[in-house]
């Protein structure tokens, strides 16, 4: 083998050659690590999965401590929660929750560097200054750099209380910065959870159910021992019997067959050559214990499909759903309606599909469980870690590797547990590989949907009642208490759900993906129905429910959704094009506590969509890294695009269809939008996320601009669908 | 198993080897060359390319085997500091979401630069339109590698 360090990868080359050892780092605060020659070192604490928080992150630290941000030394953090007290990336947080805590360990250095210079020159710290990594004092011409203090500082008491910088103060924060791993990632350097080696790591691949309601039975692996490199076959129980589930230790199979070697050539075909035989599932129970409570969930027998799963949520659509809410009396108001208008949305499974398809190091002794992982919330993983494989919390070590994409998926760490066993198993390094069709046919998918909206319309063409219900499979998408609910006297929202054995979990912006579609189609062919403008229509609806609000849990701040429609309504020039020959479309949405509106114009080539021109609105609050934020912005947009045309997974007895990307369409760079606009609302509210909030918009914009190009309404996810009949 | 020699990015390797196992898993098990990313198997989503004989071409569909004596570069071969155009346009356009594509999508670009220095929008579709990114940096892909068509004629 090859010399090889995934680690000095971790470490900046240059750090390594300037420093003797590791042990004249400083460190304070948690997040800062300082030597005598002042290299200075920012930890990010969350992992990444391409929304660049390992840039944005220390941004905010770097702003309050004072430091020149080019040459700053940018870490990933290990799994170390009591350290970072939070290590979240997903539902759009990582910023919004950094904010105070990260500026606050800046400047909680800062001032315990500037404590350490007082008391050095005897002087008040009122008469210091620190600046680009050094402190001054005013009065003189002394100065001392962070390095010949940290020592000092690193033994004074915390400061009480530290004074966060204004907005107005910011010379870093609101700046455009680069992708601090670039230069790694343009070079192909050792990053990912599946560049890692180890002297004697061996490679693990699993056999898992080819359908979904199958279980294992038996295997007979004879044939693939004898094949050139494989170390053992054996079958893992993922988890113990009974084990109670936490939110994010959802699993498809847990009877796994594994076939251990030496390289992953050989692994793969040594898997070839196993013999399986599988089960029928019996109906079962399980206990999750998630989100505050304890519940049963009832996993279903039996193979299903996507035409009886379709066919299954029109029957729901026909019954009773349970009552989410309910203002006024909606049931009066439809009976008088003069006109009703019901149109009916479904979306298919989707599969997150992330570049980087998963795989887990794992390394199991007496001394310590060593992991390398591509996992979103490390934390959540502790309870799994420590039950299902005996393994003690204070001797978990986990290297938080950079994932080639998440979109959710990489929020369910099994295959950390999975990987456990196999180390244990084989007393050696291992490293468990999911090939993309291991990822991509082995659950943990975006539901399948269906909504139907109602609006009761009376003989002036007033909307005087919405009605709204739907559901999904296994889990549906009403957020009754958003928008429109609030700009409606009489609303009712009603809800169901199907069980099914296919496993499910978040995706890009949960629930409001689907949602936000069906809802902002509706409105704007509810708009066009009594003749209004679709974004005038919004803004008057928003201002009716600002002034007037019915009901009390109204999840959404009117002014700041109207102020993405009047700013995404001014940039893409609205007024004026949007006459009855524009092929544009509108859509907004609120949810993951960002704000977000697009403007998308399309035309019909060879009788397939080109998207033209995208124009988009955020209000995320105080930007903190614009470069970032845009880049976040354009891939939500893209991906919106892609997923509305062309994103589904269908089921037959069973077994996922899409196997592969052959099968399952991923949007390409040719039909990628020519032109993508983005416009941030600026004002100084607090930061929130951007990596769901633009994505809901997307699919419903595109489809009032299909509308507008085509004359079709695209109800039925994916589009591709519709424009193939049309 | 057999042995063979391979010549990739300038250098000689002797490896004893099934000679079906395709290029991308030499590269990263045997020559510990990981900027090759794996990302579908059967040459659908471009994260494995790298150049034969400077051409593009999807190493998970090649067979060690049918490499012979041409050349193999990779993206740790396409420039010594990662200071070939495209990968400086790469950055100038801070082009990376997740990365884990990229290496693969900058190989397909210096490959297309090569062949017409200076693309249009049309060639650089039809090029790139074989590697996935799931991130969606499609629109600053296309426009680094017309920043790096510039860097390169100047």
């Amino acid at each position: 083998m090859v010399g090889f360090s995934w680690l000095a990868n971790l470490i900046p080359n240059e750090a390594l050659a300037r420093t003797g050892s590791a042990n004249e780092w400083i460190e304070l605060t948690g997040f800062i690590k300082i030597t005598p020659d002042n290299q200075i070192k920012i930890f990010s604490p969350n992992p990444e999965f391409g929304t660049n928080v390992i840039t944005s992150l220390p941004m905010m630290v770097a702003e309050e401590l004072e430091v020149d941000w080019k040459k700053v030394i940018i870490e990933q953090g290990d799994y170390d929660t009591p350290r970072f007290r939070n290590q979240f990336t997903g539902g759009s947080q990582g910023m919004r929750m950094a904010w105070k805590p990260l500026r606050t360990a800046g400047a909680t250095a800062r001032q315990l560097l500037l404590q350490a210079a007082a008391n050095e020159w005897n002087v008040s710290v009122t008469d210091l200054k620190a600046s680009n990594g050094v402190v001054y004092h005013k009065g003189s011409n002394k100065s001392l750099t962070y390095g010949e203090l940290a020592t000092a500082a690193s033994k004074l008491p915390a400061p009480e209380k530290v004074v966060l910088k204004k907005n107005s103060e910011f010379s870093l924060i609101g700046t455009p910065q680069k992708n601090v791993e670039g230069k790694k990632i343009v070079s192909g350097k050792s990053l990912f959870t599946l560049d890692y080696k180890q002297e004697g790591m061996l490679i693990a691949m699993a056999i898992r159910p080819p359908a979904f309601g199958l279980k294992l039975k038996s295997f007979d692996a004879a044939e693939a021992l004898k094949m050139p490199g494989i170390k053992n076959v054996f079958d893992i129980q993922v988890y113990k019997d009974g084990y109670v589930r936490a939110g994010f230790d959802t699993r498809t199979f847990n009877n796994l067959v594994v076939v251990v070697g030496n390289t992953t050539w050989e692994v793969m075909n040594a898997r070839k050559k196993v013999n399986v035989e599988w089960e029928p599932i019996e109906s079962y129970k399980e206990t999750v214990a998630a989100w505050g409570g304890k519940k049963e969930e009832m996993i279903p027998a039996g193979l299903e499909s996507t035409d009886s799963h379709i066919k299954q949520m029109y029957e729901m659509q026909k019954k009773q759903g349970r009552v989410l809410r309910k203002d006024g009396d909606p049931e009066t108001a439809f009976a008088k309606a003069k006109k009703v208008l019901e149109r009916t949305y479904s979306a298919p499974f989707l599969s997150h599909n992330p570049m980087e398809p998963i795989s887990c190091f794992a390394h199991i002794t007496e001394e310590k469980a060593f992991f390398v992982a591509p996992i979103q919330i490390p934390e959540m993983m502790k309870q799994s870690i420590t039950t299902n494989l005996d393994i003690p919390a204070n001797k978990i070590e986990m290297k938080l590797a950079r994932m080639g994409g998440g979109f959710g998926r990489k929020a369910y760490g099994h295959y950390i547990i999975e990987a456990g066993h196999i180390s244990k198993k084989m007393k050696a390094p291992v490293k468990l590989i999911f090939t993309r069709e291991d990822d991509m046919n082995n659950g943990i998918y975006r539901p399948s949907y269906m909504v139907t909206y109602r609006a009761a319309i009376d003989e002036k063409n007033n909307v005087t009642a919405i009605h709204i219900k739907g559901g999904g499979i296994p889990e549906g998408a009403i957020h009754e208490n958003r928008f429109p609910a609030g700009a409606f006297e009489n609303y009712l929202a009603e809800g169901w759900e199907i069980p099914s054995n296919i496993t499910i979990g978040a995706f890009r912006a949960p629930g409001s993906n689907f949602i936000a579609s069906a809802e902002q189609s509706f409105l704007d062919e509810l708009a066009e129905t009594i003749g209004k403008d679709p974004i005038d229509y919004r803004i008057e609806l928003l201002k009716k429910a600002k002034a007037n609000p019915v009901g009390k849990n109204n999840d959404y701040d009117a002014d700041r959704y109207i102020g993405v429609l009047e700013l995404v309504k001014e940039k893409s020039n609205w007024v004026k094009t949007n006459n009855k020959n524009a092929r544009r479309g509108v859509a907004a949405y609120f949810c993951h506590n960002s704000y977000a509106a697009h403007v998308i114009d399309v035309s019909m080539k060879n009788g397939q969509p080109v998207v033209e021109k995208v124009v988009s609105a955020l209000d995320c609050g105080f930007v903190v890294n614009p470069e970032g934020a845009k880049n976040m912005v354009e891939g939500a947009v893209v991906d919106g695009i892609g997923n509305a045309l062309y994103g589904g997974m269908r089921f037959e007895k069973g077994v996922p269809m899409q196997k592969n990307f052959h099968q399952y369409r991923i949007i390409r760079l040719r039909e990628a939008p020519k032109k993508i606009d983005i416009h941030f609302v600026q004002n100084n509210i607090d930061p929130t996320g951007l990596g769901e909030p633009p994505f809901p918009p997307v699919f419903a914009a595109l489809a009032n601009a299909l509308y507008k190009a085509t004359g079709k309404r695209f109800y039925n996810q994916p589009f591709i669908n519709g424009l193939a009949k049309s | 198993m057999s042995k063979m020699n391979l010549k990739v990015n300038g250098k000689f390797f002797e490896i004893d080897i099934d000679p079906a196992t395709p290029v991308l898993w030499v590269l990263r098990d045997h020559l510990n060359l990981v900027g090759t990313k794996y990302g579908c198997g059967i040459g659908s989503c471009g994260a494995c390319t790298v150049l034969l004989n400077g051409r593009a071409l999807r190493s998970c569909q090649l067979p060690v085997s049918a490499v012979g004596t041409m050349e193999i570069t990779t993206i740790e071969g396409l420039s010594e500091n990662g200071e070939h155009p495209v990968q400086k346009a790469w950055l100038e356009l801070d082009v990376a979401q997740c990365g884990y594509c990229q290496t693969g999508q900058i190989m397909a670009a210096a490959a297309l630069l090569k062949s017409k220095p200076n693309p249009t929008d049309e060639d650089i579709e039809t090029v790139m339109s074989g590697n996935i990114c799931r991130c969606g940096t499609y629109l600053r892909i296309k426009d680094a590698i017309k920043k790096a068509a510039k860097l390169t004629t100047k």
